[in-house]
C-alpha cells in the first residue's frame, strides 16, 4: 500500500510540475474536459431551464415595457452611432495624415456563461464555447458596458476565463482624459481593481474613466474597463494608492462577448495562405 | 441482489453528485464555506468500503476536480490521495474508535487536504487569501456529521434487510 501511495504520489507531483512549466498537457486538459462536460451541463440545467422558463412566463405587460425601453436604448445609440461613423472617417483621415497604422475593426460572438462554480479564490468562470468555435488562448471578453476578462483555457465545448478583478490579473490602461498609461490589477473582490503604479504627482483622480490601452496585445484598443473612486496620496511612498470600480457588470452577467481582432485574423489567413503556397 | 447492485451504485452516484455541488454555484457570502464536498464523501465510502474505495479512485475523483476548477493538474489528486492513504492507514483502528474521535480524525484529513491545496498554490505563485483558506474545514465537519448518520442510518437497515 505504501508503495503504491508512493508511486502515485510521484505521478501527481509530476503531472504538477509538467502542468506548471510546460504546456505539454493540453491534449489530457482537453480530453479530461469533455469526460467531465456532462457534470458542467447538468450543474448548469437547473438554471438554464429557470431562465428559459421565466423567458415563456414573462406577462405581455412586462414584454411591453422591455420593448419600449429597448425601443428608446436602440434610438437613443443610433443616435450616437451616426456621430461615431463621421468620427471615424475623421480619425482615419487623421491617422493617414499622420501615417499611423488603422484601428480595425472587431468581430465577437456572444456566449453564454455557464453557471458553474470554479475555485472560490479566484474570479473565474466557464463560457459555453470552446475550440469548435475558434476560441483561442488570451481571447479578450467583453460585455455591454466594458472589459470583463480573457480566456486562460479552452477545451472543445467550453472555454475558462479569468476576469480582470482576478488577483492574477493585470491589464494596461489609460486615463480616458488624458492619456495617462497605467495596469489595473485585479484584487480577487470582483468589483475592485487597484492601480498600484500611479506616481503620487500623477494626473488622475476620482471619477476618471480608465480604457484599455491596447498595449498589452490582448484586449482592443478603447474599451471601458474602469472608473476610479479613491485617489490616496501616500507622502512616504514612491506610488499613490488608487481604487477603481469595474464597469463591466461582472458578477451580474449571464452573457459575454468574445472578440476577434480583424487585424490579426486576417494575417492568421494570410500566414496559411503563405505556407500553402510554400509548399 | 438488489442489494449487491444498490452497493455499487449508492456510491458512484454520491461521489458524483459530490462532484456536481463542487461546481454548483453559491451566493457570494457562501463561497468561503463552500464545504469540501468530494472529500467527505470519499472519505467516508473509503472507511465503509476501503477495497472498493482506495487511493485510484481519490486521484481520478481529484483529476476531475483539477479540470472542473482549473486548478493544476494533480493539485486535489494529490491532496485526495494523501487524505484517503492515510485514513485507510489508519483504518482498523479508526473503525473501532468512539464516533467524537473518529470525526476529530477526520477533521484532520480535511485540514491537511486543505494544508496541501494552500500549499500547492503557494509554491505555483497562485495568489490565494490565507484566513479563507481555512473556513471549508468547518463547514465539511458539519456536512460530515450530517453524512455519517445519515449514510449510516441507511447502511444499518440495507444490513437489516439481508
Amino acid at each position: 500500500m505504501g508503495i503504491g501511495f508512493a508511486a502515485l504520489a510521484l505521478a501527481c507531483i509530476a503531472l504538477m510540475v509538467v502542468d506548471h512549466r510546460e504546456s505539454h498537457l493540453e491534449r489530457v486538459r482537453q480530453v479530461l474536459s469533455v469526460a467531465v462536460h456532462p457534470i458542467r451541463v447538468a450543474v448548469d440545467l437547473p438554471f438554464a431551464a429557470w431562465q428559459s422558463a421565466s423567458h415563456s412566463l414573462t406577462v405581455q405587460r412586462d414584454l411591453l415595457e422591455d420593448y419600449e425601453r429597448l425601443r428608446r436604448d436602440r434610438l437613443n445609440a443610433n443616435f450616437q452611432l451616426q456621430r461615431l461613423a463621421a468620427l471615424e472617417m475623421e480619425n482615419a483621415r487623421l491617422r493617414e495624415l499622420l501615417g499611423s497604422p488603422a484601428v480595425h475593426d472587431h468581430r465577437v460572438l456572444v456566449a453564454e456563461i455557464l453557471a458553474v462554480d470554479l475555485d472560490p479564490y479566484r474570479q473565474r468562470f466557464n463560457v459555453n464555447r470552446g475550440l469548435a468555435d475558434g476560441v483561442f488562448v488570451g481571447q479578450a471578453l467583453l460585455d455591454a458596458n466594458g472589459v470583463v476578462g480573457q480566456v486562460v483555457d479552452v477545451g472543445p465545448f467550453t472555454a475558462e476565463a479569468m476576469a480582470i478583478t482576478d488577483a492574477d490579473h493585470a491589464l494596461p490602461v489609460r486615463v480616458n482624459r488624458n492619456g495617462l498609461r497605467t495596469v489595473a490589477v485585479g484584487t480577487g473582490d470582483n468589483n475592485r481593481l487597484r492601480l498600484p503604479y500611479v506616481t503620487n504627482s500623477a494626473d488622475i483622480e476620482a471619477g476618471d474613466l480608465l480604457v484599455s490601452s491596447g498595449l498589452g496585445g490582448v484586449f482592443p484598443l478603447g474599451f471601458p474597463v474602469a472608473h476610479v473612486l479613491e485617489v490616496r496620496m501616500r507622502p512616504g511612498q514612491s506610488f499613490a494608492d488608487v481604487i477603481a470600480e469595474p464597469v463591466s457588470a461582472l458578477d451580474r452577467d449571464r452573457e459575454v462577448l468574445l472578440v476577434w481582432d480583424a487585424a490579426t485574423e486576417t494575417s492568421a489567413v494570410d500566414d496559411a495562405s503563405r505556407v500553402s503556397e510554400l509548399q | 441482489m438488489a442489494l449487491g447492485v444498490g452497493n455499487r451504485i449508492w456510491p458512484a452516484l454520491s461521489l458524483l453528485a459530490a462532484l456536481m455541488l463542487a461546481a454548483a454555484p453559491v451566493p457570494g457570502w457562501f463561497t468561503a464555506f463552500r464545504p469540501e464536498w468530494v472529500p467527505v464523501v470519499l472519505l467516508f465510502w473509503s472507511l465503509v468500503a476501503p477495497e472498493r474505495f482506495g487511493m485510484l479512485t481519490a486521484v481520478g475523483m481529484g483529476l476531475a476536480l483539477d479540470v472542473l476548477t482549473g486548478a493544476l493538474l494533480g493539485q486535489h489528486a494529490l491532496a485526495l490521495l494523501l487524505a484517503v492513504y492515510l485514513c485507510q492507514r489508519f483504518q482498523p483502528r479508526i473503525r473501532v474508535i468512539p464516533l467524537a474521535q473518529l470525526t476529530l480524525m477526520i477533521v484532520m484529513l480535511l485540514a491537511l487536504y486543505e494544508f496541501v491545496l494552500f500549499w500547492v498554490d503557494g509554491i505555483a505563485d497562485r495568489t490565494v487569501p490565507f484566513v479563507e483558506r481555512w473556513a471549508p474545514i468547518l463547514s465539511s465537519t458539519v456536512v460530515w456529521l450530517l453524512a455519517l448518520t445519515v449514510l449510516d442510518r441507511w447502511r444499518r437497515v440495507a444490513h437489516a434487510r439481508i
